[in-house]
């Protein structure tokens, strides 16, 4: 019995590098429920990070129950971290869910029909429609639908309406990861795999607090670091995180960083590899354009001038290099520290320039994992609810879009394709003046996660533009939404989804939704119904009506492209493990990892876009994409360092970053509903460093004001791991809290919302909003009554030992787990360590 | 080389035009966060074409009877109009302002060859190409604005 908020990783199965990582399966009920009371075990996946663990859910007497890791799924080999176990079916059956639609009336949202609902919808839409055409319309969801839904959605938005402002949540969390890989690859599409973590011998990560955002994944890493032969690691974050410790442990280095100067650490990084000749030339010239460009745009960046302005240790600088240039096969991963960054694009690809110099992609152990935000993240992208087309397909290329009007026998021209896809951020100000009227949002809080949360809140509750939302709950979004329609989640629907190295699974539905409540798909169906869209031939545009029938329809828009569905279908995702594509003829079985042959998708007819000035976001043309002939080798792109947005000042003397915490997910929509995993979390605070609590009289627990430009804060501090001069805030924390059982009940409630303060600015490139760079100042306002309410097992632990008083208590009071360690591990298909064949070669 | 040194002189100007009228619109529209920034940054790049450009007006002079920029920052751009189709206006102004300063960088890249002026020809390489970026930007910012400017923007 385990309780998994004290060791959230669970026992250690350590193994040598090459070999299989064994199996462990995890397991967690609800109080009260044995194993032999579990009706039925149903497929799923866990929902609760961008990791996507097979999961099984337990169903008892109509209701889901618990849940377990699946053994044979090849990416968690039975585990489930904390939030899978604790957080993934309590909401279900909260007693504040949503289960009839609800409608404005005089200021108050009342409780409906859905007759009545959807009638307002349409009426409104109709009307604006006539006025003022398909650009009044947008829509924003999330990374928690299924692909199905988003592919619906993509077909309402872009072939019913014709409407280019669409875009989701995944803007917030993974637009950056789809946007570097296009830059340097001609298309999305993680090229590595979890499997390199088997076969690498240093491991990097930037701006990746894994052990908090992927926690099943640091454990396959710390099987390999706790082994034989394990792999050196190498931390870039401005916190000292359990990735830094990690470092220190295996003789890596950490590299902490000043907020906001990542892409000076990156040149300096890769003029490194450059200066010491650690380039493979022969790879390079045969496989990439644009080497000589990035020689001369690194060329200042000498340790020295990157520690004067990162403020790092120039022999750390060239320690870490030193590790990328003589490794035999470095993995690399990346997620927020660099997404929600300035510069975030150009560092990005910083990342597959120090890989695609030194020739590491494409085998096992040499890889790259962008990492998503979201479990669903990928599929946003992949079936263009995001604004991008279907398909990884490119909307400056006419006849990528003659495909798709092809394939929906609609008309070229209603297709929105003559300018890029409208980003959240744009959608917002589109909203906030009324220029889009509709704004419909599925499944995401943008009251709670968007920058500067005044301003959405004035967006979203004004008169200018009628507010549709559709969730689980009544969240701080849905309180100021026109129409509210009860969704169905996870475990009440089914329908497939995509993780960060492109493993399919499918998710079945285990039990009824609640009330009236519908899934995503069956609302989307709903509206098209009543409006009516049809098809060139009359017949209705959307021709599904079922999960599966849509999963069809998707998988025969991606023949021929990168993101290959067509050998994949709810049977075949009924097996033991879930499937990464591409899944074709040619690869059946499904594709490890992508560029073994080093080619890739950059021919200028099959590429995803001809690119981008990683600094102003320019478009380059598709003449100016063929003039560079790249023909399947991969683009080497530089950008100098330029300074953050908002530099520190008299008046706001630190960094502001912002971040999450291992036991929330999000803004807590789920993962708030579970005791077990809230009571660890249960409150907001800020860290801040001993030297600035020191000169402000802070000490562990006080009450603080932080405050930027935008907004404030009030809430505890932990004197803790940010480095001098930067302060970390989490930010799942909005005005909702469940009741004081849950661990709910505080008074900061009001004013601890961390996206007061964040601005509103995004990266040129991938439009992703820049959530770790602001100016702030920290006041102090009075003492606590004890210490911060911010969990100890984490980047969060206090960092010296705190007054009498205000000592923390040891994070844990997670119910009971089971967890076993299988004997013989199951044979994963396409596993290098067991021989599998699974890279993919064009 | 009077006409040489008239287009120096129009260069020196028009990029000084082109950075002013640059911060102007990234204040007149400092509430749409990617204009704001992007256009601060591009007016460093012309005022560093500028600032590249002074060792060759030492050398060859500079003549102060061209008039063009000031007719045509007369046209618009020390004050920033309102609105989504007020941005697109004025992005506009930027690029005719744009084309003025590249063309006069290629007619100057001539000369420089005509003398062979290396160190001349290698500011106008750099400043061309910074200037290409700054019309790429201009260009693509337009047609991301353009069909709701034009559209149904209130």
């Amino acid at each position: 019995m385990s309780d998994r908020v004290a060791d959230i990783y669970g026992v250690r199965t350590p193994h040598a590098r090459g070999t299989v990582w064994p199996a462990r399966v995890d397991q967690y009920l609800d109080p009260g429920v044995t194993e032999d009371a579990v009706d039925r075990w149903v497929q799923s996946a866990c929902l609760l990070c961008s990791n996507g663990c097979g999961m099984d859910i337990a169903v008892h007497d109509g209701r889901m129950v618990g849940a377990r890791g699946r053994p044979g799924d090849t990416v968690n080999h039975g585990r489930l971290g904390p939030k899978g176990l604790y957080g993934s079916t309590r909401w279900a059956h909260a007693p504040d869910r949503l289960t009839v639609p609800l409608v404005r009336e005089g200021g108050r949202l009342v409780e409906t029909d859905w007759e009545t609902a959807m009638a307002r919808i349409v009426t409104t839409s109709r009307a604006l429609l006539e006025e003022k055409g398909p650009l009044s319309h947008g829509f924003y969801t999330s990374g928690q639908l299924f692909l199905e839904e988003y592919y619906t959605l993509a077909l309402i938005g872009k072939a019913g309406l014709g409407t280019p402002h669409m875009d989701g949540n995944t803007r917030l969390c993974t637009a950056t990861s789809a946007a570097a890989f296009k830059e340097s690859f001609g298309a999305d599409g993680q090229p590595g795999s979890y499997t390199d973590i088997e076969h690498c011998d240093a491991v990097f990560l930037y701006g990746h607090n894994m052990p908090e955002t992927q926690t099943v994944l640091w454990t396959r890493i710390l099987d390999r670091t706790r082994g034989a032969e394990p792999p050196r690691v190498v931390c870039v974050d401005p916190r000292r995180t359990l990735v830094a410790l990690e470092a220190e442990r295996t003789g890596g280095v950490h590299l902490a960083p000043r907020v906001g100067t990542n892409m000076a650490l990156m040149n300096g990084l890769t003029r490194e590899l450059f200066a010491h000749d650690w380039v493979d030339h022969e790879w390079v010239a045969a496989h990439t354009v644009g080497v000589d460009e990035l020689r001369d745009v690194v060329a200042p960046y000498t340790p020295e001038h990157v520690a004067d302005v990162c403020g790092v240790d120039p022999s750390d600088l060239r320690a870490a290099a030193r590790i990328f240039g003589e490794s035999q096969a470095v993995l690399s991963t990346v997620l927020q520290g660099f997404y929600q960054s300035h510069q975030a694009t150009a560092a990005s690809v910083a990342v597959h320039n120090l890989h695609l110099l030194r020739g590491m992609l494409g085998r096992p152990g040499a890889g790259v994992l962008q990492m998503n935000g979201q479990p669903t993240a990928q599929n946003n992208r992949e079936c263009g609810a995001d604004g991008d087309l279907p398909g990884f397909r490119n909307w400056d290329n006419p006849r990528h879009v003659q495909q798709l009007a092809d394939a929906w026998d609609v008309d070229v021209m209603t297709i929105p394709h003559w300018a890029p896809p409208t980003h959240a951020m744009q959608i917002f100000s589109y909203a906030e003046t009324g220029s889009i009227g509709l704004l419909w949002i599925s499944a995401t809080n943008p009251a709670v996660s968007m920058p500067e949360s005044a301003r959405i809140r004035r967006v979203l509750g004004g008169d200018q533009c009628f507010v549709i939302v559709q969730d689980l709950f009544l969240t701080e979004t849905a309180e100021l939404a026109d129409v509210v329609l009860p969704a169905a989640g996870w475990g009440e629907k089914t329908g497939c989804f995509t993780n960060v190295n492109r493993t399919v699974h499918l998710s079945e539905r285990a039990v009824d939704p609640p009330g009236d409540a519908r899934s995503d798909l069956d609302i989307f169906l709903m509206y098209a119904d009543a409006m009516g869209f049809t098809n060139r031939s009359g017949q209705p545009l959307i021709g599904w009506r079922t999960p599966e029938e849509a999963f069809e329809a998707w998988a025969s828009v991606t023949e021929g492209r990168p993101v290959d569905y067509t050998g994949l279908s709810y049977d075949k995702l009924r097996g033991p493990s879930g499937i990464p594509w591409p899944v074709n003829a040619e690869h059946p079985d499904g594709t490890d990892r992508l560029y073994a042959d080093g080619v890739f998708p950059t021919d200028t007819d099959y590429c995803e876009t001809f690119g981008h000035d990683l600094l102003t976001g320019g478009a380059v043309t598709e003449q100016e994409h063929r003039a560079k002939n790249p023909a399947g080798r991969a683009f080497l792109k530089g950008a100098p360092y330029t300074p953050a947005h908002e530099q520190p000042s008299e008046q706001y003397p630190l960094l502001y970053t912002t971040g999450r915490t291992v036991y929330q997910f999000h803004t807590r929509t789920k993962t708030g509903r579970s005791r077990d995993l809230n009571a660890a979390a249960p409150d907001a605070w800020v860290e801040i460093s001993v030297a600035d609590a020191e000169a402000r009289d802070i000490v562990e627990g006080d009450w603080v004001r932080v405050e930027s430009p935008r907004g404030r804060i009030e809430v505890r501090a932990r004197v803790g791991n940010v480095m001098e001069g930067a302060v970390f805030a989490p930010f799942h924390y909005g005005h909702w809290e469940p009741d004081e059982a849950q661990g709910g009940g505080h008074s900061d409630t009001g004013r601890r919302l961390a996206n007061e303060l964040t601005m509103t600015v995004w990266d040129p490139v991938s439009k992703q909003p820049t959530f770790k760079t602001a100016a702030c100042q920290v006041i102090r306002l009075r003492d606590g009554d004890g210490p911060a309410p911010a969990p100890t097992t984490t980047a969060s632990a206090p960092v010296t030992e705190p007054p009498p008083g205000r000592r923390p208590r040891p994070t844990a009071g997670g119910g009971p787990t089971i967890s076993t360690v299988l004997e013989s591990t199951p044979t994963y298909r396409l596993d290098p360590s067991q021989d599998g064949e699974g890279s993919c070669r064009t | 080389m009077p006409h040489l040194t008239t287009y120096i002189g129009l260069a020196d100007r028009s990029e000084q035009t082109l950075a002013s009228s640059l911060r102007a619109v990234a204040e007149g529209h400092a509430h749409i966060a990617d204009v704001f920034h992007t256009c601060r940054t591009l007016a460093e790049w012309s005022d560093a074409n500028h600032e590249a450009l002074a060792p060759v007006v030492e050398r060859y002079g500079e003549a102060h009877d061209v008039d063009e920029p000031e007719r045509l920052q007369a046209a618009g751009l020390a004050e920033t109009r309102g609105g989504e189709i007020g941005l697109l206006r004025d992005l506009q102004d930027l690029h005719v302002l744009a084309t003025l300063v590249q063309t006069t960088w290629t007619v100057i890249a001539q000369g420089a060859q005509g003398l062979r002026d290396r160190e001349l020809l290698s500011i106008t390489e750099q400043a061309n190409n910074q200037t290409s970026r700054q019309l790429t930007w201009l260009n693509t910012r337009m047609k991301a604005a353009a069909p709701q400017a034009l559209i149904v923007a209130p």
